[in-house]
């Protein structure tokens, strides 16, 4: 493969997007149809486990599905102490979404672009999770979340109190205001970028990988693979925790 | 690498499924879950409340059978005590029916005693009163000497 367009064009090749549009109106549509391909397995994975779920003894279908609710719950449980009814499938969804996302990472780097390259399609890139579009998606979402419930809870005056008068007091306003919308705005920025750089990388060193000789490749590309079996999981865990301790926070009264 | 319309469509993308997550997914496999769990601690707890039904029922059985046994060592008593009582009874019944009968023997002896008496005594007299009339054939006359024949009569009575 490293042959068309030397090295760099290999590299260049794989990490460009299949877009169609122009400028703001540009559409990556492998992230957006990978990603909804991977949320629909989500969701029909799920949603035929809620439909023959029992409270005898489940099915092996069942007793994964039951795994991961009580994980994320539990998850939920530990940090966040309120009512919520969105949160702990808000978090159920990002951390399977995210995991079945850079689950794609696994698959050989060549395998889906030459498919696609079969069938005409000129560009491939399978993993959303190397998308910023994607990660800033999910994080952007989460962020709207955070401040719908700040308001929510803190009502407006509650909520610009804890944006002025926080922490040195309402003295030093002008301050308080910008250490808080740093603080705000890092959040959805740290998450996306978080997950972009981990998954970016890994997919990038994969790549490099594949450019390797054919009898190096197993060597590295064997146990690079087996420590990203673990990035893909932690990633997705990180995301989700983040998700379900910045919307506690949101939630506490100061 | 650009940040363009793809991120709205993946926040429509991620929208929808928290949506149906929420609102297909999560609740019935939570309620499931909590279902089971009740299910779970509600069996256990039945099964201790067994256990401890068991031991009172053991205790209230032994409890019985205690009982059971006392009364029927009481009854057994008791049967023995009559037993030996009727005994006794049908005993002295039978010393005191043996001495009336011994008694009326006796009675009836000392009457026929008497009796036998009687007429013995009755011919004596009789006997002497004839030999006495022979005797007296003469001189007494029955009538003059009733009196005397009267006392001797009485005194050999």
């Amino acid at each position: 493969m490293a042959s068309e367009g030397g090295t760099t064009g290999y590299i260049v090749h794989h990490l460009t997007p299949l877009t169609v549009g122009e400028g703001f109106w540009t559409l990556h549509l492998d992230t957006l149809f990978f990603s909804a391909v991977l949320g629909g397995l989500f969701i029909l994975f799920f949603k035929s486990v809620a439909e023959k779920v029992t409270t005898g003894v489940p099915g092996p279908a069942q007793n994964f599905a039951e795994m991961m609710i009580e994980f994320v719950d539990q998850q939920v449980k530990d940090t966040f102490h309120g009512q919520s009814k969105l949160i702990a499938p808000l978090g159920l969804t990002i951390f399977c979404w995210v995991f079945l996302w850079n689950m794609m990472d696994l698959l050989p780097v060549d395998l889906l672009s030459l498919i696609s390259s079969l069938m005409g399609i000129e560009y491939l890139r399978v993993v959303p999770s190397t998308d910023l579009n994607a990660t800033f998606a999910l994080s952007i979402s989460v962020f709207i979340l955070i401040i719908f419930y700040s308001i929510k809870i803190k009502g407006v005056l509650g909520f610009a109190r804890e944006l002025t008068c926080t922490p040195f007091g309402p003295w030093m306003m002008p301050f308080n205001l910008l250490l808080k919308v740093v603080e705000e705005i890092a959040k959805p920025i740290s998450l996306a970028l978080r997950l972009f750089g981990n998954l970016y990388a890994g997919e990038l060193i994969f790549i490099l990988i594949a450019l390797l000789p054919a009898f190096i490749q197993p060597l590295l590309s064997f146990p690079w693979a087996i420590f990203h079996i673990l990035i893909i999981v932690l990633q997705a865990f990180i995301f989700m925790v983040l998700t379900i301790v910045y919307l506690s926070m949101a939630h506490e009264d100061h | 690498m650009s940040i363009n319309a793809t991120l709205i469509g993946q926040m429509i993308t991620f929208t929808l499924l928290v949506w149906f997550t929420m609102q297909y997914v999560w609740p019935p496999l939570i309620e499931a879950l909590e279902e089971r769990k009740k299910k779970i601690s509600d069996g256990l707890a039945a099964a201790e409340k067994g256990q401890e039904d068991m031991k009172l029922a053991e205790k209230k059985a032994n409890k019985y059978l205690k009982e059971a046994k006392v009364e029927s060592a009481n009854i057994i008593a008791l049967a023995q005590k009559r037993a030996n009582e009727i005994v006794e009874e049908s005993k002295n019944t039978a010393k005191s029916e043996g001495e009336k009968m011994i008694e009326s023997a006796k009675a009836q002896i000392e009457q026929e005693t008497q009796q036998a008496k009687e007429s013995l005594r009755k011919e004596v007299s009789s006997l002497a009163l004839k030999a006495a009339e022979q005797i007296l054939q003469e001189e007494v006359d029955k009538t003059k000497h009733k009196d005397i024949l009267g006392r001797t009569s009485k005194q050999l009575g």
